[in-house]
Parts: structure tokens; C-alpha cells; sequence
């Protein structure tokens, strides 16, 4: 019976039975915190899951080989974004139960989920039907014995050039971008804990939001 | 090591749908943030998958620039949540109707 099972999960014979119970394990706990994302009432325990999902995704790029990914998936996510998340959250103070037993619209839930049932049952056929992922599956790149992340810098700074550059200006932009965003305007600072208040010399530009406001 | 891609890219659109569920259930303008961020993950892992299945070293270079981006999405959608909570108080998406004509 084990055999049978394997012989349907794996391709080539070459998975042991480790590998599935990795993956059967990654799988559970991503979409175990996946859903607690979604229906957590308390924004900081919806982070904490979403921490969950990101190592469950870790897991399963090691167990795919991609280890620098891995590291970089808890670096990046774990450490910076999700900190980032739970920074805004208390900074903002909207670490409260929020009531999500009441529906803002009628009828929007039940179109959500069929909607949603539509999308994922339509690409689990579309996987089931195409021949995307015939062959036999191996290390990503070609198998020259390098490691990883040696096929990984060197086709970063040779074909993904050009994109590799765009990046970085992409994040030079998002840094200014968010200190532009967060900075208070100076004209309000006599009053700063109202923020709805017309400052005495509204910046060009902003004025009919204020007004409005 | 071998696992059939299959799984990976069913588990990928599972994950998916769950996030853009998210989206578009919840109101809190933080959580569905969060589900994006999900939605992400969900393709980084089918990337992962196909540079796997198809030898492909790209498909990880790709997840890499992903992650830039989502880092950089973050930023500046935090920024914009900050910035909108100083002049309403509130983190929930159906109160933006400020440009509402």
C-alpha cells in the first residue's frame, strides 16, 4: 500500500519515503497558517501565521533544492516584511479583536467563494489536462554539479542583468517613496495630533483634499 | 527529491485561492495585505517548482525579483496605510471613499 502511494506522488521512483512526509508535513502547516490569515479576527495573529506559511514555503524550496532561496524566503519575509507588518499594526494601535462575523456587504461572502471554488477548481484541471510538468524533474539549471547558488549568481549577473539593475532602482524609488508617504507635512506640525485640520498654507496640489477632509 | 511537480503546483493554487479569498473577504486593509503576500508565495513556489522540472535556473532568479518587489510593495503600501489612518483613524477599506464622486 506504501508503495502504491508513493508511486503516485513520485515521478521516477527516485522520492523516498521522507520526502513525501516532508512535504505532506510543509504542505499541512502552509496551509494550515494560510488559513489562519484569513480568519484570524486580531491583525498581529494574522502575522504570525503568515510567519508560518513563509516557513512552510522555505521548507519546500529546500526540499526542491533551492536552499538559497530558502534562506533568503525566511531573511527577507520573516524577518523584514512580516516585522515590518507587525510594526505598522502596533504602531497604528489596530491590534484589536475586530467582529468579521458580519458581513460589510450582503451576498459578497458566498460570491467570494464561489468565485474563488471557480478559479481553483478551473486551474487544478488545467494542471490535470497539460503537460507542464512531464519529464523528469532534477536540480534547477544545468546539471554541471554546482552548487546552487553558484548557477544562481552567475545567471543573475549575466542573462538577469538588466533586471537585476531595474531592481535596485525599484527599491531606491520604493525608499523614497515611503519616506514621502510617512513624513507629516510640515505646515500641520503646530498641530500634529489633529491631522484632519486645513493646515494655515495647504501645499499646492493637496488642496482639495483637504478641503474635503 | 523527486516529489511530481503536480503536487507543488496544486498546493501553489490552493494556496493561492486562499489569498485572494482573503482579499476579497476581509476588510482590514492590513490583512489583505497579508493575503497578497500570500497570493506571492504561491507563485514564488510554482516558479520553484518549474525551474526544477524544467532545468531551469531562471525560474529562481525570477522568485529572487519577487521578493524585491513584494519588499518594495510593502514599503510603500505601508506607507500609503500610515498615511491614510493619520487622516482617518481607521484601517478599514470600505471607509476610503474620500474620491468618490
Amino acid at each position: 500500500m506504501t508503495t502504491a502511494l508513493l508511486d503516485l506522488v513520485v515521478q521516477g521512483g527516485k522520492a523516498t519515503l521522507p520526502d513525501v512526509g516532508v512535504f505532506a508535513v510543509a504542505a499541512a502547516i502552509i496551509l494550515a497558517g494560510a488559513v489562519g490569515v484569513v480568519v484570524a479576527r486580531n491583525p498581529v495573529h494574522s502575522a504570525l501565521m503568515l510567519v508560518m506559511t513563509l516557513f512552510g514555503v522555505a521548507v519546500l524550496f529546500v526540499l526542491q533544492q533551492a536552499n538559497f532561496l530558502a534562506a533568503v524566503q525566511v531573511i527577507v519575509y520573516a524577518g523584514a516584511i512580516v516585522v515590518l507588518f507587525l510594526f505598522v499594526i502596533m504602531f497604528l494601535g489596530v491590534d484589536k479583536e475586530e467582529d468579521i462575523t458580519k458581513e460589510p456587504l450582503r451576498g459578497q461572502r458566498a460570491l467570494a467563494a464561489a468565485l474563488v471554488a471557480l478559479g481553483t477548481v478551473g486551474l487544478l484541471l488545467l494542471g490535470q489536462v497539460s503537460k507542464w510538468t512531464t519529464g523528469q524533474p532534477h536540480v534547477a539549471g544545468s546539471d554541471t554539479g554546482a552548487p546552487n547558488v553558484n548557477l544562481l549568481g552567475k545567471s543573475l549577473y549575466t542573462t538577469y542583468l538588466f533586471p537585476f539593475e531595474a531592481t535596485s532602482a525599484l527599491l531606491i524609488i520604493a525608499v523614497v517613496g515611503a519616506v514621502v508617504l510617512a513624513r507629516r507635512p510640515p505646515a500641520t506640525s503646530s498641530n500634529s495630533e489633529t491631522a484632519v485640520a486645513v493646515p494655515a498654507v495647504p501645499p499646492a496640489g493637496d488642496h482639495d483634499a483637504e478641503v474635503d477632509a | 527529491m523527486s516529489i511530481n511537480a503536480s503536487w507543488y503546483l496544486a498546493l501553489s493554487v490552493v494556496l493561492f485561492s486562499i489569498g485572494a479569498l482573503g482579499v476579497l473577504v476581509r476588510r482590514n486593509v492590513l490583512i489583505m495585505f497579508m493575503c497578497v503576500e500570500l497570493m506571492l508565495n504561491a507563485a514564488n513556489l510554482a516558479f520553484v517548482s518549474f525551474a526544477r522540472t524544467l532545468h531551469d535556473i531562471g525560474g529562481q532568479v525570477l522568485v529572487f525579483f519577487v521578493l524585491v518587489v513584494a519588499a518594495a510593495e510593502v514599503v510603500v503600501g505601508l506607507g500609503i496605510v500610515v498615511a491614510i489612518f493619520r487622516r482617518r483613524a481607521s484601517a478599514n477599506a470600505d471607509d476610503l471613499h474620500l474620491m468618490k464622486g
